[in-house]
């Protein structure tokens, strides 16, 4: 399974800005209720997004400037709460390929990576920097580059930061694991068999 | 060199190094429910695999059923689907599953340590955040996202980086009228919601050698509210207590040898900690939440944070955007604010002991006027025990609707609902903007007594002053 090595992603970019962005900000639960991740996207911070009679909210992803955007510029704690992998589905189906952000949450970001999306850290005034040209100019390109680990944007950079086994997994291809458990199998076999509990 | 129990099962569990630097990770214990795995079974299908270790996998229903509603079809469409689908696939690959017509049906982290599948030294992933509950038992158990369900079935094994370990004491005597919940509640205001991030917390100390088991999970339970993805206490007599003859428990000579396989699990006397931090069981007051996560919690005798004292512009920026979803006002004590729902269940706390004690308190009082209370045992063996023990008709005569087995009102997937602002006086462990099912529902969260207590009151009320409960 040969997947895309991942080591630039470039957009226009929205910003959303706010600490602590949880799981059920970016995907309400009531939207969680499907057997496939197809059409997630719609119900992306739903309820921040729209008022409950459907029509839109201000909200910066409803501004038809940000439309087509592939960065998602955010705060610190990103994605805490839940476990549910609907949360980066949603951002990913939305057409989000890569989030720039203060910290993220353990979970999220596992699960983020594993989507080929990457995640990478910045600090609060870089983001400010990188929201602000993309305020004056919203056709302003952002690009992560993880080799390098900087993102460039209007002919000026930030670095950035990212955990280290993620941008392995991501410029190398190997963001999804399942080619290289299942080649460990065997010796997974081999421990299970040493463990009593598992065994039995 | 003396270990802690979370390196003790890392290496017993660890495979091998993968290229990226994480290690492949055996998960001797895969839960699974209706919500997160559907995906995972359709990836599966595409990539023709089957499960590796279905009788290491366990399944149940609790996010979507109605706890209200006993036939089927649900009569949510969706969540008929869902539990069809569930069904499907675990008869498809050889799962076990725990339906609702086995009795033994209920949330995914009540159902495990009930049945004795959860056991001290083993691994344990699920596709949702609170599986670090069964840390409670000295298993390291970590919530996992859907691709990630998909490994563990399809090798039993996932790609993981090894976490940090931060060792908290609780050391003294809690107060009369302050539990677990307030317990996890008071560590969370203290370290914050990310401060566990990359972590896996140790609780230690008295308070915690003194707990029950259920004390236990609940605690475990919120450990990702602070941030760490696993929680753990190390086994004890107590533990072994617990799981003694429970279905899938060892039995025979079995018991015995398990029993010192566990207890060598333990943390070893002097063994190196990432990170020690102490809090004094007397500092800690019945807590209530007054923001929009865990975190934003005081004391029940506080007042609500004013922006104008914030720290600096993040936190005011933080406390005013709380404030206005929550409609409170700066500075305002919180007791005394008006409820319109209370719920008392979900997997922090939806255990025998959270309703026997809450039972102990509300016999002979009602509910207030107004006030919409609903109790939700964790599992249908809860339920089961509460109704032969009477508690369920202690809580129906006190006026709370007494309801079937499942998530409820914590997440509100099924029809358990907050409708419109309605403030919810909660149980559970998230108060998070929309939780509760209305894009503009309120949640303050609370221990199981101060639930009861502003039911009772109509309002966020002081358990120990309603109920009586002497000070120490």
């Amino acid at each position: 399974m040969a997947l895309e090595k991942i080591s630039r992603v470039a957009g226009r970019a929205v910003h959303v800005p706010g600490n602590d962005i949880d799981t059920d900000r970016i995907i309400p639960a009531r939207y969680l209720k499907c057997v496939t991740f197809d059409g997630l996207g719609e119900f992306l911070f739903r309820d921040v997004r729209k008022n409950p009679d459907g029509s839109d909210r201000p909200h910066p992803l409803n501004d038809p400037r940000r439309k087509g955007a592939s960065v998602l510029l955010t705060g610190a704690n990103f994605g805490c709460g839940s476990s549910r992998e609907h949360a980066p589905q949603a951002l990913y189906k939305h057409g989000i390929r890569a989030v720039i952000a203060e910290g993220f949450a353990e979970i999220f970001l596992g699960n983020s990576t594993t989507l080929g999306m990457p995640c990478v850290v910045a600090s609060r005034e870089d983001i400010s920097r990188i929201a602000a040209a993309v305020e004056a100019d919203p056709a302003t390109e952002v690009a992560v580059d993880l080799a390098a680990q900087r993102v460039s944007f209007a002919g000026k950079t930030a670095s950035v930061s990212i955990r280290e086994s993620a941008r392995d997994a991501l410029v190398n291809g190997r963001w999804d694991p399942i080619g290289e458990l299942l080649e460990g199998a065997p010796e997974a076999k081999r421990v299970a068999s040493r463990l009593r509990y598992i065994a039995a | 060199m003396p270990k802690t129990l979370f390196e003790k099962v890392w290496d017993a569990h660890a495979v091998r190094r993968l290229a990226n630097g994480q290690t492949q990770l055996l998960v001797g214990t895969h839960l699974i429910h209706e919500v997160t795995s559907p995906q995972a079974f359709g990836m599966l299908r595409d990539l023709g695999l089957k499960v590796a270790m279905p009788h290491r996998t366990f399944a149940t229903v609790d996010h979507i059923v109605p706890t209200d509603q006993v036939s089927e079809p649900f009569s949510d469409p969706m969540a008929d689907a869902m539990i069809k689908e569930l069904r499907r696939s675990c008869a498809e690959f050889g799962i076990t599953f725990f339906d609702r017509s086995t009795g033994k049906q209920g949330i995914v982290h009540v159902v495990g340590p009930e049945q004795g599948i959860t056991q001290p030294g083993t691994t344990i992933a699920c596709g949702d955040s609170h599986t670090s509950t069964h840390g409670a038992f000295g298993a390291i158990a970590f919530g996992i996202g859907t691709t990630q369900i998909r490994d563990v079935l399809a090798t039993q094994t996932m790609a993981l980086g090894r976490l940090k370990v931060r060792r908290i004491e609780v050391s003294g005597r809690l107060r009369p009228g302050v539990y677990a919940k307030d317990v996890i509640l008071h560590i969370i205001c203290t370290l914050g919601v990310n401060g566990g991030t990359g972590y896996a917390y140790e609780y230690a100390g008295e308070v915690f050698d003194r707990f029950s088991m259920e004390e236990r999970m609940t605690v475990c339970n919120m450990s990702i509210e602070g941030g760490a993805r696993a929680g753990y206490v190390n086994p004890d007599e107590k533990t072994f207590a617990y799981l003694k003859g429970r279905p899938y428990s060892p039995r025979g000579p079995e018991w015995d040898e398990a029993v010192a396989r566990w207890r060598g699990f333990a943390s070893d006397p002097g063994c190196a900690y990432d990170d020690d931090v102490r809090i004094d069981a007397a500092d800690i007051a019945p807590t209530v939440t007054w923001g929009i996560n865990p975190g934003q919690g005081i004391p029940i005798t506080g007042k609500v944070p004013d922006p104008a004292r914030a720290k600096g512009p993040d936190e005011r920026a933080s406390i005013e955007e709380a404030l206005a979803y929550m409609k409170l006002k700066p500075g305002a004590p919180i007791k005394g604010t008006k409820i319109d729902v209370a719920f008392l269940g979900s997997c922090t706390n939806g255990r025998l002991s959270d309703f026997q004690e809450v039972a102990r308190f509300i016999k002979g009082r009602r509910v207030a006027p107004g006030v919409k209370a609903i109790a939700v045992p964790g599992s249908q063996g809860v339920g089961l025990l509460c109704a032969e023990l009477g508690i369920d008709k202690i809580f129906r005569d006190a006026g709370f609707e007494w309801r079937n087995a499942g998530c409820s009102m914590c997440l509100a997937m099924n029809p358990d609902k907050l409708v419109g602002d309605q403030l919810c006086a909660s149980s559970s462990n998230r108060n998070f903007k929309g939780r509760q099912g209305s894009p503009t529902g309120r949640t303050i969260l609370m221990s199981p007594i101060m639930v009861a207590a502003a039911a009772v009151s109509g309002a966020v009320a002081d358990a120990r002053e309603v109920f009586g409960v002497k000070a120490g």
